[in-house]
């Protein structure tokens, strides 16, 4: 950083090494990390899982969460090192002149208390204002924060406000006492894409009407070219590149921040619909429910041979419930599911093990779908016993043959237990237990979005190369259209458990779209620094044209 | 081995202890005939002879060592214990997981025949049974089992709850596997830790139960010797000043603390606890 400034530096760490607790003996998982942040400065912090940007910003106002310990450096706040600081003279601080804006507001929220409650807190207990006073400035923040209903919505539990709506209520909150620096983890990972934009502009708005300084943490490359002045890009613990947010995107010094860029580079060319040619699985109509609660409404899908469907939507569009009916674990109440011509039992328990064979599935969280006390051999193993009786040596042959597909190397792998494997890892031996059982369609419900971006291209090349290998169909629900980019032959939006839209991707991409569609498409982050702006500026216009594009839970 | 020797140098002190106690009862339990100056139930000398030569801990109200009946307790008490324990297990075990994997109906019955079990005091539900049934080592086994096992219930379903709403448990499902493999491979691997730290805990209850039981003149019967009648058989002599009769109930004690402390140190690896 250049010298003339130093007296507006509000931040300044130096050689910051962190470590953490993994069983009985500490690791170094920050290995002398700097870092400047000017005041009014938004800094942005980017790098995968691991790569220790949750804990370098919470370092920045001198905490480490628990299993972690700050070993070495300094953290100049203002001049005071937080670093070295006791817990009195830090508390002062935190919350008054440091606030922090966790990854999700549903949980960091005291669910027992209104939000004005919550809201008043730190400013009448760190003595800034009076109660009356606080809940003034809390609606001009509401307000300014675009909350609908400024004046009434204070008085409301954090349960009877939507997600998007609960994570702009924790950024008012956080600026409650007007602090110098505001820590953003993640602010908008948990939000559906349509409602980021708004928590996006919200936040943006709200940090530069203050003149507040700011961390924001995210995985995103895209979203952060959006709010950040500067980005730090780091990678297991060290600082790889750091920049000027346009200058950084227009050319990246270092490889890993291109492989970052080029990320959703990754296209496959469309498969042609074939003509004439029966489905491999045919929805017709179908309706489901959870109780008396009606989730899907007279659903239609054709999935063809050697293609792959997305299903495209926001949580709670029905998607994932879809699949649940396709599989028989939530039969439908009325309509149909045929296989190959066959008409399915609705529910998994009245169908054959040839039928359940056929049909595989792949989840979302690679954690929860692998038995944590199973070994690779066995999970693998099971379907190959289970449905094709192999035992003994071509069991084990087979299991072998299996991994090799997904390119983990069977020696080193086949024995090992399921929790001793990464996210991406652990994906790669769900696709190896469904191929196991030899299907001729997978279900794939979100399976790349708990993974970094990296891991997930592989994942998604890995799992075109096995279709092209193996001539499977994919049903692919996700809510992420560079996903859907990347490989889907057709495209199937979904709002509110109705399909609303479909047809082969090449189209699916040009306007004009229904309402839904057009909001979904535009609101996916572009890498352009400028983005947010245009596309704020292009709804404001088509606005006045008496089109609204707006996220229902706005 | 390694392992194991890691585990053991990471304990705490109180664990260690707990650990040393156990390991001590069970050697004694084992080798009780080796370790015994006379038999079981050999009498020896007078009625209430006092501490001293021959008889390290006096003699009882038939004339029976003191110590040997007091080692020869621990084999009774201990390794009944432990089967009812274990008894108890079995059944709340399998019953539970068939409650959280099926659920439905079968879990609403099930759980209403355990709050109703656990509605009666069990104490006096297990006075009343064996009463009716006659008391018999048989028959204690399995009421206390029984009584017990709704505790294990109630835990074991909690567990295989949280279980059973995994997305592998849901694959294992789709997959179209039975309900034996889906109770004791995917569910009871996960449900062990939390069971294993109950048992520790159960453990010390029905220990405590017997030896109640036995007290009461309904549990273990004379001549075999047990910790709780022996309390009962020689608590006029604390009227004279004289301890012997705490002997056995301090055996008791020690052991449920022993076992406490283990079970304590195990819930916190369990459960990832820090502090």
């Amino acid at each position: 950083m250049s010298e003339h400034n130093d007296k507006d530096i509000l931040v300044r760490i130096r050689g910051l090494r962190i470590e953490g607790q993994s069983g009985d003996h500490w690791t170094e998982i920050v290995h002398g990390v700097d870092l400047d942040l000017h005041k009014g400065e938004v800094l942005g912090l980017i790098g995968e899982s691991g790569a220790g940007k949750s804990t370098i910003g919470l370092a920045a106002m001198g905490f480490a969460r628990d299993g972690c310990r700050i070993t070495g450096g300094e953290i100049l706040f203002d001049g005071t090192d937080l670093a070295k600081a006791g817990e009195d003279e830090k508390r002062k601080i935190w919350g008054a002149r440091i606030a922090y804006v966790a990854q999700s507001a549903a949980a960091a929220f005291n669910p027992a208390h209104r939000l004005i409650d919550q809201f008043t807190e730190a400013p009448v207990q760190h003595g800034l204002s009076s109660r009356a006073q606080s809940e003034e400035e809390a609606k001009a923040l509401f307000a300014r924060l675009q909350l609908p209903d400024p004046d009434g919505i204070g008085l409301r539990y954090p349960h009877q406000v939507s997600g998007g709506q609960l994570q702009r209520a924790m950024t008012a909150m956080a600026m409650s006492c007007k602090p110098d620096l505001i820590i953003f983890d993640e602010p908008t990972t948990a939000l559906d894409v349509t409602t980021q934009i708004e928590v996006l502009a919200a936040i943006r708005d709200a940090v530069e009407a203050f003149d507040t300084a700011a961390i924001y943490i995210t995985h995103d490359l895209a979203v952060v070219a959006q709010m950040a002045d500067r980005i730090m890009v780091l990678r297991h613990g060290n600082l790889v590149e750091e920049g000027e947010t346009r200058a950084m995107l227009a050319a990246p010094k270092e490889d890993y921040t291109r492989d970052l860029l080029s990320v959703r580079s990754f296209r496959r060319p469309e498969h042609p619909i074939p003509a004439g040619e029966a489905p491999l699985l045919k929805v017709d109509n179908v309706t489901a429910a959870y109780g008396d609660v009606p989730v899907l409404h007279g659903v239609s899908v054709d999935i063809h041979r050697k293609r792959t469907v997305a299903i495209v939507g926001e949580s709670g569009s029905g998607k994932s419930t879809l699949a649940r009916v396709i599989t028989g674990l939530l039969p439908a109440k009325s309509g149909a599911v045929s296989y190959d011509g066959e008409e399915m039992p609705l529910s998994y328990k009245q169908r054959g093990k040839d039928q359940l064979r056929r049909m595989q599935m792949i989840y979302q969280m690679p954690d929860t779908a692998l038995n944590p006390r199973q070994r690779i051999r066995d999970v693998i193993g099971r379907p190959v016993s289970f449905y094709l009786g192999l035992t003994g040596k071509q069991l084990e042959d087979r299991v072998r043959e299996l991994l090799t597909m997904i390119e983990l190397d069977p020696d080193d792998y086949i024995d090992r237990l399921t929790t001793e494997l990464s996210g991406g890892q652990k994906q790669r031996i769900c696709i190896a237990r469904a191929l196991a059982a030899e299907p001729q369609l997978i279900i794939c419900d979100e399976v790349t979005s708990a993974l970094d971006q990296l891991v997930a291209e592989d994942i998604l090349k890995l799992l075109q190369r096995l279709q092209d290998d193996l001539g499977l169909s994919y049903m692919f629900i996700t809510h992420d259209l560079a996903t859907v980019r990347a490989i889907a032959d057709e495209v199937v939006v979904m709002y509110q458990g109705k399909v609303v839209e479909h047809g082969p991707k090449t189209e699916m991409f040009k306007p004009p779209h229904h309402d839904y569609t057009d909001l979904l498409l535009s609101s996916v982050p572009e890498m352009d620094p400028d983005w947010l702006d245009k596309l704020l500026a292009d709804r404001a216009e088509q606005a006045k044209q008496g089109r609204v594009l707006k996220a229902a839970d706005h | 081995m390694d392992a194991t020797l890691r585990l053991l140098r990471s304990a705490p002190p109180t664990a260690l202890f707990g650990l040393f106690i156990i390991f001590a009862y069970s050697f004694i339990a084992i080798f009780a005939p080796v370790l015994t100056p006379y038999g079981e139930t050999e009498i020896v000398g007078a009625e209430f002879e006092p501490w001293g030569e021959g008889f390290v801990l006096g003699t009882d109200s038939l004339g029976r060592d003191m110590l040997t009946r007091l080692i020869y307790g621990a084999r009774n008490t201990i390794g009944i214990a432990f089967l009812t324990t274990a008894l108890a297990f079995l059944l709340g075990s399998v019953t539970g997981f068939l409650a959280a994997t099926i659920s439905g109906w079968v879990d609403q019955l099930l759980s209403r025949i355990v709050d109703v079990l656990m509605a009666i005091p069990a104490l006096i539900f297990g006075l009343l049974v064996l009463t009716i049934v006659g008391t018999s080592i048989t028959n204690m086994v399995l009421v206390i089992a029984v009584l017990e096992s709704t505790r294990v219930f109630r835990l074991a379903r909690a567990v295989a709850m949280g279980i059973v709403v995994m997305d592998y448990v849901e694959a294992a499902r789709l997959r179209g596997e039975g309900l034996w493999w889906i109770m004791t491979r995917e569910v009871l691997p996960n449900a062990l830790p939390p069971l294993v730290a109950e048992f520790g805990l159960r453990f010390c209850f029905v220990f405590l139960f017997i030896s109640a039981l036995s007290f009461l003149g309904l549990g273990i019967q004379p001549p075999t010797a047990d910790w709780g009648s022996m309390v009962r058989d020689n608590a006029t002599l604390i009227t004279f000043g004289d301890i012997t009769p705490l002997m056995p109930a301090a055996a008791i004690a020690l052991l449920t603390v022993a076992v406490n402390f283990v079970v304590d140190w195990f819930l916190h690896k369990a459960s990832g606890l820090k502090e």
